[in-house]
């Protein structure tokens, strides 16, 4: 496991919140028929968390559950728990149809933080996502574009927000994140 | 002369004074001017060129709809012409030229064109150019180019930072004037979350400057109340110096904030463009004067009414000591009361209206001393380059001059035209207001969005409430029923009450004086930036254009980057009487977003430079540009064309990368090939279906080359599929078709087949994926294994999973080159480290890192076909010899039965064969096989062209693969190749496999 990279290890911005690359991450698309209970039961097992609702996600430091559509989930995971996690859904969903695979190194997860106005304006700049708090905060979840990539975003808290892109697309998201919290640009706006 | 006054100015902090240049000119201004304020403060009435004439160009109005003072602004990198004097905020050290003139502003050789003003009337281009055909390109339209266009494009690059901004909201207000702000108030109020924007750096609009008071404070107080009031509640948001550009469909609404053009070089983005989601829009966007039309309206020093009074007012700048008032209406009147105030001559009033008995307003300024002419007009304006003196007519006769008065400056209102743009953009409809002589929005025809409900509400001005008291009921009343739209029914304070005066009715005036001759029409301008005036669009309807969108594409009126605000009624109105029918029934134009023009990079906003567009790169990206990569665009993803080493070309590494691979061992980087993961217990039969061959029949283990058509029979991806297990299979598709053929087969799987039980993930980027190929590579990969890859454990087309130098790794014994080749799949995450540990164990045979065109050249070598070489969307996979990959056992597939229309079994398709030149030289790319004759259009006839052609280092000859007429047929045939520029090479119909036909080097 030592070699194992994520997309771009240790990089780091700083203006008018903090950018950084947040490592590997464990991480299982799983699709099937998320009203099952048998589904339910055992995507609690391997999340740790309990199955959101639509545009939402359970998620706490060592994983969680995120909807990402109607019969698809993503859970988080520890990076080497991974296979182990998919084993058991394997097991518990035999003898529903359904999929479970490993996505992790498919993906590349940065981080946000900083005052919670200026996170939510840094991602309001690059998504098209009604980002006032209102409308999107702690629990929600969004799967949507960031400027002209796929990408995806929760907030742990009102000072963090993580979002997941493709990791062939990680120097231009992390180009994109740099630039829309560069210094001077705060919007003052939530 | 303009100059400055030695009071007023309510924008103006005199204490800061700020230093400026005008065509290199050391000027000062302060803190709050305009450009225009600061060049009109400096006696600066001439300010540019118009496009046609060069006349001479004076500033006109004071706002968004300047016409004339458009000049370059900054240097360098942040150039940028045909800036708006009259909105630009001064700041010290700005830089600007005026446009459109040789040598200079003050002499300028084009002005001669003002002399051949007879011979350049409307249509002239369309009717001088058209004859001969060919002078059009090569005489004509270099000749106007040079000429035409106002500002200097910029040379540099853009040094400033540019963004968007997504905001939604329940209301958006745009126009923070008094309406603006009332709307926004009660909206607020009854509790929706309001976007309030205003376009200027102040709020209040005009109505401080007009005067009048509201529930008994001066309106300026009132303003400044509701300013605050609205700045304390926090569901409401307010930006200044942020322009509503469009309204679209859906309560979409394009906002363009200027940051920092005021304090240019501050860190932070230039401009952001607010990219807003609205519940309901309120287009609180006023009223703009319209010009009067008389012989010499275009002087330096004619200007309109409203605008003199701003100068005045706001800036402290008078436009000149002596102003005649010329006007329709009462609002004019405040303009000379102002003058007066200020202790400036108005020597008189032209009023073109007679009235039975005067209204207050008339009766305040003959009050001051003011001489009023009812009934009169302006003959014409004296002057050149500024105004010296009016003449005097009737405005009933023909233009008689009666008096004349010297004057140095003119202040014109022929009446107020609400801004109906915005209302207008996404399909509101307009009505003619007769007594105000104006559109305004037809409230019952609004712009509709999802709900079938209008989602824009027009208010105050815009909405056609041109008094005090009307705009302050109207906008209370828009913000509450904006919000009541949006569920927001709060009880909210009572409307303000105005007192203002008492006007007497405006009288439209749309030619002054009314019986105005040819002459004195030629010399009315409509149109002042396009140099359109009375006469042209009177010929225009003469030589028969009734449409006022012809009307105007023929004359240009309402062309230029202001886009008409001043001219289009004038215009449209002289259009009717000449035309001889009411002004509603030539109607308007379309209003057209942006409301003024937007940067460009505005609407790029980050996506510039290394943002212009996401550039896909593999977990080996790094290592490949350490070693002379020569990158290849394949579709967003950038693979190594070849590597280059030092003082290598790229036709010589290419040559290197195949012989080495052919001789010992090359190594690829092919993560960017798709790979599709296909589960359920109906994978099989949904691939039976997506495939043209079968694949349910695929044993665990194994691998099988497929292609996929769309229903058209046309062969669109190919590649191959592995069995994982009993339900997985994983379907390796082209690079370009990852997400295409993914979204493929989510379509099928979604709409005809939802019932299948079967679930597709792509899996593309979790996986590296390197070829490990030629006769070397089971050595190499054997000292990295405790596993058996021998090929009796691993013969060609299996696949296991095994483990490679600590890494869990899917070994596929796939071969795209002919060689003994291996392709190893492993996370992503540890393909760098893959990618070093081949290279580190293959040092001993001379590994050779390889990139695409070697890849090209000996997929070629072996006759194996490329998708988007041989295949083009036409393409069937029978026209490429593939008939063995397509099942007849199947009862159906995607394809199958566009395949058995008569057009694509025609015997006459052109078929895949090798081609091999006679003189060993390399066709091509792209070339015609040519046949006898010519066809119907004088072409020479074709029987085929060239799919994919290489030089073969392999075979040391020019190699290509061709789909001709009959071709597997003519074996043997030398055929002709025509180059670009007629030279013929000829070239041997061949077997499209060049080498190594029995694979005997990749079953080994």
């Amino acid at each position: 496991m030592s070699d194992a990279a994520s997309a771009l290890p240790g990089a780091e911005f700083s203006g008018i919140v903090k950018v950084r690359e947040a490592g590997l991450q464990g991480m299982i698309t799983l699709r099937g028929d998320l009203a099952d209970a048998t589904l339910k039961k055992a995507v609690a097992k391997a999340g740790g968390q309990d199955m959101p609702g639509q545009r939402k996600a359970n998620m706490d430091e060592q994983g969680g559950v995120a909807w990402m559509s109607p019969d698809e989930l993503l859970i988080l995971t520890p990076y080497d728990e991974v296979e182990a996690r998919i084993g058991d859904l394997a097991k518990a969903l035999a003898k529903q149809p359904h999929m479970a695979v490993n996505v992790s190194d498919a993906r590349a997860l940065f981080e946000l933080s900083g005052e919670g106005a200026r996170v939510r304006e840094v991602i309001a700049k690059l998504c098209p996502v009604d980002m006032s708090a209102d409308a999107f905060g702690p629990g929600d979840f969004r799967r949507t574009r960031m400027a002209q990539v796929p990408a995806a975003f929760w907030m742990s808290d009102e000072g963090t927000l993580r979002i997941v892109c493709f990791r062939s697309v990680a120097q231009y998201a992390f180009d994109l994140l740099r630039g829309a919290a560069a210094k001077g640009g705060a919007v003052d706006y939530f | 002369m303009s100059t400055r006054l030695a009071n007023g100015g309510r924008f103006l902090d005199r204490a800061r004074a700020l230093e400026f240049r005008f065509n290199g000119k050391r000027l000062t201004g302060y803190e709050g001017d305009t450009l225009a304020s600061a060049l009109l403060a400096n006696d600066q009435m001439l300010v540019g060129r118009s496009f046609k004439y060069h006349r001479p160009r004076g500033i006109v109005a004071s706002g968004a709809e300047e016409p004339n003072a458009l000049v370059g602004m900054g240097e360098g990198g942040r150039f940028e012409p045909n800036q708006r004097t009259t909105t630009t905020e001064l700041f010290d050290g700005l830089t600007c030229a005026s446009q459109n003139h040789w040598p200079s502003l003050d002499f300028d050789v084009g002005a001669i064109n003002t002399k051949l003003g007879r011979f350049l009337p409307a249509g002239f281009y369309y009717k001088m150019f058209i004859h001969p055909r060919p002078f059009w390109k090569h005489v004509y339209e270099p000749f106007i180019r040079k000429s035409a266009g106002l500002g200097k494009a910029p040379t540099e690059r853009d040094v400033d930072t540019y963004e968007h901004f997504y905001a939604h909201v329940d209301v958006l207000v745009v126009g923070g004037g008094v309406a603006g702000l009332l709307a926004a108030r009660s909206a607020g109020q009854s509790g929706a979350t309001v976007l309030l924007i205003e376009q200027t750096p102040q709020w209040g609009g005009r109505a401080p400057v007009d005067g009048g008071a509201v529930d008994g404070k001066p309106v300026d107080k009132f303003v400044e109340e509701v300013t605050a009031e609205l700045d304390a509640m926090p569901n409401v948001t307010m930006r200044s110096r942020t322009m509503g550009a469009g309204v679209y469909d859906h309560g979409y609404a394009l906002g363009y904030e200027r940051v920092a053009d005021h304090r240019p070089g501050a860190a932070g983005p230039r401009h952001r463009l607010w990219r807003i989601r609205a519940g309901r829009i309120i287009t609180a966007t006023g009223a703009i004067e319209r010009p009067l039309s008389f012989a010499g309206n275009d002087i330096p020093g004619v200007m309109l009414a409203s605008a003199v009074r701003d100068f005045a007012v706001n800036y402290g700048v008078s436009v000149g000591d002596r102003t005649v008032v010329v006007t329709n209406n009462d609002d004019a009147y405040r303009t000379a009361i102002i003058l007066k105030e200020q202790g400036l001559d108005v020597p008189v009033i032209l009023d073109a209206r007679v009235l039975p008995q005067d209204s207050a307003l008339m009766a305040e300024a003959k009050a001051l001393g003011i001489r009023v002419m009812m009934g009169h007009a302006i003959s014409s304006v004296k002057g050149g380059k500024r105004v010296t003196g009016v003449e005097i007519c009737s405005q009933a006769g023909e233009g008689a001059v009666l008096e004349t008065v010297d004057c140095d400056a003119v202040a014109m209102s022929g009446g107020w035209s609400p801004v109906v743009h915005l209302w207008s953009h996404c399909g509101g409809k307009l009505t003619w207001d007769e007594a105000q002589a104006c559109f305004r929005p037809d409230v019952d025809n609004p712009p509709t969005g999802a709900d079938g409900e209008g989602f824009v509400i027009p208010a105050g001005a815009a909405n056609g409430a041109l008094r005090l008291g009307d705009v302050l009921a109207d906008a209370h009343a828009a913000g509450a029923a904006a919000a009541r739209a949006m569920g927001a029914e709060r009880k909210t304070s009572d409307a303000p009450q105005a007192e203002a005066q008492d006007e007497a009715p405006m009288a439209p005036v749309w030619m002054m004086p009314n019986g105005a001759g040819y002459k004195k029409r030629a010399k009315a301008w409509l149109d002042y930036q396009n140099d359109v005036k009375v006469s042209d669009v009177r010929l225009a309807a003469q030589e028969g254009y009734q449409s006022v969108e012809h009307a105007k594409r023929y004359t240009t009126l309402g062309m230029a980057t202001d886009q008409g605000k001043l001219s289009n009624i004038n215009g449209l109105a002289i259009l009717s009487d000449a035309l001889n029918q009411p002004i509603p029934q030539t109607g308007t134009t379309t209003f057209r977003p942006p409301y003024t023009p937007i940067s460009l990079a505005s609407i790029a906003g980050e996506a510039r430079a290394e943002r212009f567009q996401p550039l896909r790169r593999t977990p080996m990206y790094d290592w490949h540009a350490e070693h002379g990569a020569y990158w290849e665009p394949v579709g967003q993803w950038r693979r190594p064309y070849c590597y280059r080493k030092p003082g290598e070309s790229i036709e010589d590494a290419v040559q290197r990368e195949v012989k080495a691979t052919r001789e010992s061992l090359g190594l690829l980087d092919a993560s960017t090939l798709g790979k599709l993961m296909v589960k359920g217990p109906d994978a099989g039969k949904f691939l039976d279906m997506l495939y043209t061959n079968m694949m349910s029949s695929l044993k665990p283990g194994r691998c099988r080359y497929g292609l996929m058509c769309n229903e058209n029979g046309f062969l669109i991806d190919d590649g191959v599929v592995a069995r994982i297990d009993e339900d997985t299979f994983l379907c390796h598709t082209t690079t370009g078709g990852a997400e295409s053929i993914h979204g493929h087969m989510e379509e099928w799987l979604q709409t005809e087949w939802w019932d299948w039980d079967v679930y597709v993930a792509n899996l593309t980027e979790q996986y590296a994926q390197i070829g490990l190929v030629g006769p070397k590579a089971r050595e190499v990969l054997a000292a990295l294994t405790a596993s058996d890859v021998s090929a009796e454990a691993l013969p060609f087309m299996a696949w296991t999973d095994i483990t490679l130098g600590g890494m869990q790794a899917r070994i596929y014994r796939i071969s795209f080159s002919g060689e003994l080749s291996y392709e190893i799949a492993v996370k992503a995450s540890e393909g760098r480290a893959l990618w070093d540990l081949l290279l580190a164990t293959g040092d001993a045979h001379g590994v050779t890192p390889y990139g695409t065109e070697a890849l090209h050249i000996m997929r070629a070598e072996k006759g194996f076909i490329m998708i988007g070489d041989e295949t083009d969307g036409t393409v069937i996979p029978q026209d490429l010899g593939l008939n063995w990959a397509i099942s007849k056992k199947k009862e159906d597939y995607l394809g199958k039965r566009a395949q058995a229309r008569s057009h694509m079994t025609d015997p006459n398709r052109w078929k895949l064969v090798g081609l091999e030149t006679t003189d060993g030289s390399t066709l091509p790319d792209g070339a015609y096989i040519s046949a006898e004759g010519e066809n119907a259009n004088g072409q020479r006839n074709v029987q085929g062209r060239v799919t994919s052609t290489y030089h073969s280092p392999t075979l040391g000859k020019g190699i290509a693969m061709a789909l001709v007429l009959h071709g597997p047929d003519r074996m043997g045939e030398v055929v002709e190749v025509p180059h670009i520029g007629g030279k013929i090479t000829k070239a041997k119909i061949v077997d499209p496999v060049f080498f190594d036909k029995d694979g005997e080097k990749q079953n080994v």
